[in-house]
């Protein structure tokens, strides 16, 4: 469970993150959406200690973030950033065996090789196994570090827009493997979403933030209604339901 | 890595380790005295010659090249820039700047002490270095090396402002242009720490991948980040001061070599490490007795030779490197 | 109001020739005014061809922080140096006619200066990257010309040595008239090429767009620039970050790039820095030698302070 107590942010004059209560049980995929600037990846951020807690409680499996040992969370928790760039020359393969360095410092146990063959056929990484990062195309980049953070075997994953730079195809591909993850390893998944139908079609719970606080929070069918969506994002929206799916018509 | 990677890899580093131990034979035998190997156990004055002069100056060459494109390697791991390296950001200008201060204040101080100094002053300007780098726009990978180069050139200035003052410009070219014909037994031995500096880098190998990764994702993978940025920053100021301290500076040794390697080998660095410490050895060793030759009887400094063969291959670097990168 | 402003700034420049001629006139004053005379006209050829050349420099490359310097074309102009001594050999270039000799040398210097740069300029090569690889030319250039230096037969070497510093105490007088012929020539053409360069300063598309030749102006304006930073170098020696100081200051002096106001504003602005701070060394401070060095030393500054902070808006 990650447990999200009055945490605030603030850079120099910004309030970044309002007074944040929220709880996030174990097990399932948890959305957050929300208008640039609400702040979802400066709390996603937080949760990861990527940034130091200024004030408020964060814990995961109530190890609180901001004390425990770095290396004792990345056995319990890994975190995708928005936008990460490998600049190292380095082969999809290496890559996600740095995502067991917690496990072993470095050194690679047979279970170790296990999981990363297990993390590259997951995510469709096999053939491009030994090629290095910089020859592949910006969406198989991104699959080889969604792998990476996979490989790392914890509980919690965050993701932040993992699905930037990925076509249709993978795109829905890689929010597949994250449903299949969290339904078979009983993963917990938060991500950050652009795409409010992906969160639809694939999130148990969406979380709505906007500048800075949390606006709504539900289930799909429950929080994706004209009125929620236009009290988040600021216009009128058509909201249709499919096959029991919510689907938000927001182009026109 | 798959079979084929690692036979390569294992490859290169033979033909590396060849080269080297060739050179290292070559440089015991390259000198103004002719000294040919057959007559070192007939003759006690070649044997002599060879262990006071020509067996400290081969090793000091090896442990310099060596030591320098390990501390440009992790100089560009920690600016996150493979443009960078100690004598192009600022490290090694600290360095003088640091030695030129205690030769003023205390002209009596050991060269350990100095050496010392020196570190800390390399220190003290490649953390400042790095944490204006970081907050350069990332979208303009060319700017950090840029920044460095001039950064460098106004600590140089300071330091040749200094020494024209105090009357010390002749010194300073002992620190500023690396030369290794003053080097005799007795008097590189300090270069053996610079080698202890590669062991503890080799060491932390997977770490310095990681954070090649990043800040945010070394955190994600439980590294202490800060730790390792520290760690790093001894690493390349102990090495480039002792590099100014014992032999002078040899430029771009610390740029091309990681450069090469990493184009050849990738930058897994638990694999890469080792070849690239033999390659600097190699490069240095190579350019010294380049300088031997070029000019025989006379020599010229190996910051020189190195001035030149490095900056061409630099430019040869940049200007093939594909556009999609 | 740039005319207000560049009113001003041609006063204090006035101000600074005039401290410069007059200040601590002892002695034999005829003599002592046609000496401080002739390094003064050093000095203001000095000055504006610095200027002048790196205000083009940064308009034909688009960039706020490049000098010719910086690109490493005064290096580049001591190699052509030391290559006519390597190949001519020390006797045969002390005997050659120095005007002579510096005509050759410029045009080394042009015909070096355009091959190396134009290909980059050409390619519109990613403007970083050219930086870069000025700054590794003008490490290379330095250690080419010492390791040439060394090549050479020692006396030879004498013949060239001592021009790694710049030296406004020590000006080769020698050189001035031809050098004011290029100066005046070099202001004249960048004064008629005004009104271009303001367009070409939006850029090679909408200059070309604008029915701008492009290629061919930036062949000749690199021309003029590296006519006017030989006659610099051959002058004082090089000077590394004087231009971007002086060019940085100017523009936020008139605060507008049209070169109509720009051009004159950062020759006056080089003049007060280069003349005033002369004379302030040299009367006031007692060591004139190291203005050099202090130039440099904020110049440099200038440059980093613009790096960090102009490219984060």
């Amino acid at each position: 469970m990650i447990r999200i107590e009055d945490v605030s942010l603030r850079h120099g004059q910004t309030q970044i993150l309002h007074d944040i209560w929220l709880t996030i049980p174990k097990g399932g995929i948890t959305a957050l959406v929300g208008p640039n600037g609400a702040g979802k990846s400066s709390l996603l951020s937080l949760i990861a200690r990527l940034q130091p807690l200024q004030a408020g409680r964060i814990s995961v499996d109530s190890f609180p973030v901001d004390t425990t040992p770095s290396r004792d969370l990345a056995r319990i928790l890994a975190i995708l950033r928005q936008d990460s760039i490998v600049t190292s020359r380095l082969r999809v393969r290496e890559l996600v065996g740095f995502g067991r360095f917690p496990h072993g410092r470095g050194r690679l146990t047979p279970d170790d090789y296990a999981i990363i063959d297990q993390s590259l056929q997951q995510f469709d990484l096999t053939d491009l196994s030994d090629r290095f990062i910089e020859t592949l195309s910006g969406g198989q980049r991104q699959r080889a570090l969604v792998a990476m953070a996979f490989a790392q075997g914890t509980d919690y994953l965050l993701l932040d827009e993992p699905l930037n730079n990925l076509d249709m195809f993978f795109a829905r591909e890689l929010m597949r493997s994250l449903r299949r993850i969290a339904d078979e390893n009983g993963k917990t998944i938060v991500i950050v979403l652009h795409d409010i139908n992906q969160a639809s079609a694939h999130a148990d719970r969406i979380v709505a933030m906007k500048s800075g606080r949390i606006v709504a929070d539900g289930t799909p069918s429950d929080l994706l209604t004209p009125k929620t969506l236009q009290a988040v994002f600021g216009f009128q929206m058509r909201v249709e339901t499919f096959d029991d799916m919510p689907v938000v018509l927001h182009f026109r | 890595m798959s079979i084929a990677a690692t036979k390569q890899a294992s490859k290169t580093g033979w033909v590396a380790g060849l080269t080297l131990a060739v050179l290292f034979v070559f440089s015991l035998c390259v000198g103004v005295d002719d000294m040919p190997i057959i007559r070192l156990f007939s003759d006690g004055r070649a044997l002599e010659l060879l262990l006071v002069s020509r067996l400290p100056r081969t090793l000091a060459a090896i442990l310099t090249g060596a030591g320098l494109a390990i501390a440009g390697l992790i100089m560009q791991t920690l600016a996150r820039n493979r443009y960078v390296e100690p004598s192009t950001a600022g490290t090694a200008q600290s360095a003088e700047l640091g030695i030129l201060l205690v030769t003023l204040l205390l002209p009596s101080a050991s060269l350990l002490f100095k050496s010392l100094a020196a570190s800390a002053a390399a220190l003290l300007g490649t953390s400042l270095f790095l944490m204006t780098a970081h907050r350069l726009p990332p979208t303009q990978p060319f700017l950090v090396p840029l920044f460095g180069l001039v950064y460098g050139g106004v600590i140089g200035a300071a330091v040749t402002f200094v020494a024209w003052q105090a009357d010390l410009l002749q010194y300073l070219s002992v620190w500023t242009n690396g030369d290794f014909s003053g080097v005799l037994r007795g008097r590189y031995e300090l270069l053996w720490l610079g080698a202890l500096m590669v062991v503890v880098a080799w060491m932390v190998a997977d770490r310095l991948t990681i954070m090649a990764l990043g800040r945010d994702a070394s955190i994600g993978l439980g590294l202490d980040h800060a730790r390792m940025l520290q760690l790093g920053l001894i690493i390349v100021s102990v090495i480039s001061a002792l590099s100014v301290v014992v032999v002078g500076m040899i430029p771009f040794v610390g740029l091309v070599v990681p450069n090469i390697v990493s184009r050849l080998m990738g930058d897994n660095m638990r694999g890469t490490l080792p070849t690239v410490a033999v390659s600097g050895a190699i490069l240095v060793l190579g350019c010294d007795i380049l300088g031997r030759l070029i000019r025989y009887p006379y020599e010229i400094p190996v910051g020189t030779v190195m001035g030149c063969v490095g900056g061409l291959i630099f430019l040869w670097l940049l200007f093939r490197r594909p556009s999609h990168v | 109001m740039p005319d207000r402003r560049l009113l001003c700034l041609a006063g204090a420049a006035l101000l600074c020739i005039v401290a410069f001629m007059t200040i601590g006139l002892r002695g034999n004053i005829g003599f002592v005014l046609a000496l401080r005379a002739i390094k003064l006209a050093a000095l203001l050829q000095v000055s504006v061809s610095i200027a002048v050349s790196t205000v083009i420099f940064q308009t034909v490359t688009n960039n706020r922080i490049l000098t010719p310097s910086i690109m490493g074309l005064d290096a580049l102009y001591l190699f052509g140096q030391i290559l006519l001594v390597f190949l001519l050999g020390g006797l045969g270039y002390a005997a050659l006619d120095a005007q002579l000799k510096f005509g050759g040398e410029i045009i080394v210097l042009m015909a070096l200066a355009t091959g190396l740069l134009l290909p980059m300029l050409r390619r519109r090569t990613d403007m970083g990257l050219m930086l870069l690889a000025g700054i590794i030319f003008g490490i290379l250039f330095r250690s080419l010309n010492s390791l040439l230096a060394r090549l050479i037969d020692p006396n030879d070497f004498a013949v060239v040595q001592g021009a790694s510093f710049a030296n406004f105490n020590d000006v080769r007088t020698d050189l001035l008239a031809f050098a004011a012929i290029l100066t005046i020539a070099g202001i004249v053409i960048a004064w008629r090429a005004r009104h271009v360069l303001d367009v070409m300063a939006l850029g090679a598309d909408t200059a070309t767009g604008l029915g701008i030749s492009w290629s061919r102006n930036v062949t000749g304006l690199l021309l003029l620039v590296s006519a006017l930073v030989a006659v610099s170098t051959a002058l004082v020696g090089p000077v590394a970050f004087f231009g971007l100081l002086v060019v940085a200051l100017a523009e936020r002096l008139v605060d507008t790039r049209s070169h109509a106001a720009l051009m004159p504003a950062a020759m006056l602005t080089a003049v007060i820095i280069l003349v005033g701070g002369q004379t302030l060394f040299q009367h006031g401070l007692g060591s004139s030698s190291t203005l050099g060095v202090v130039i440099e030393f904020v110049g440099g500054f200038a440059f980093l302070v613009l790096l960090v902070f102009g490219s984060r808006k």
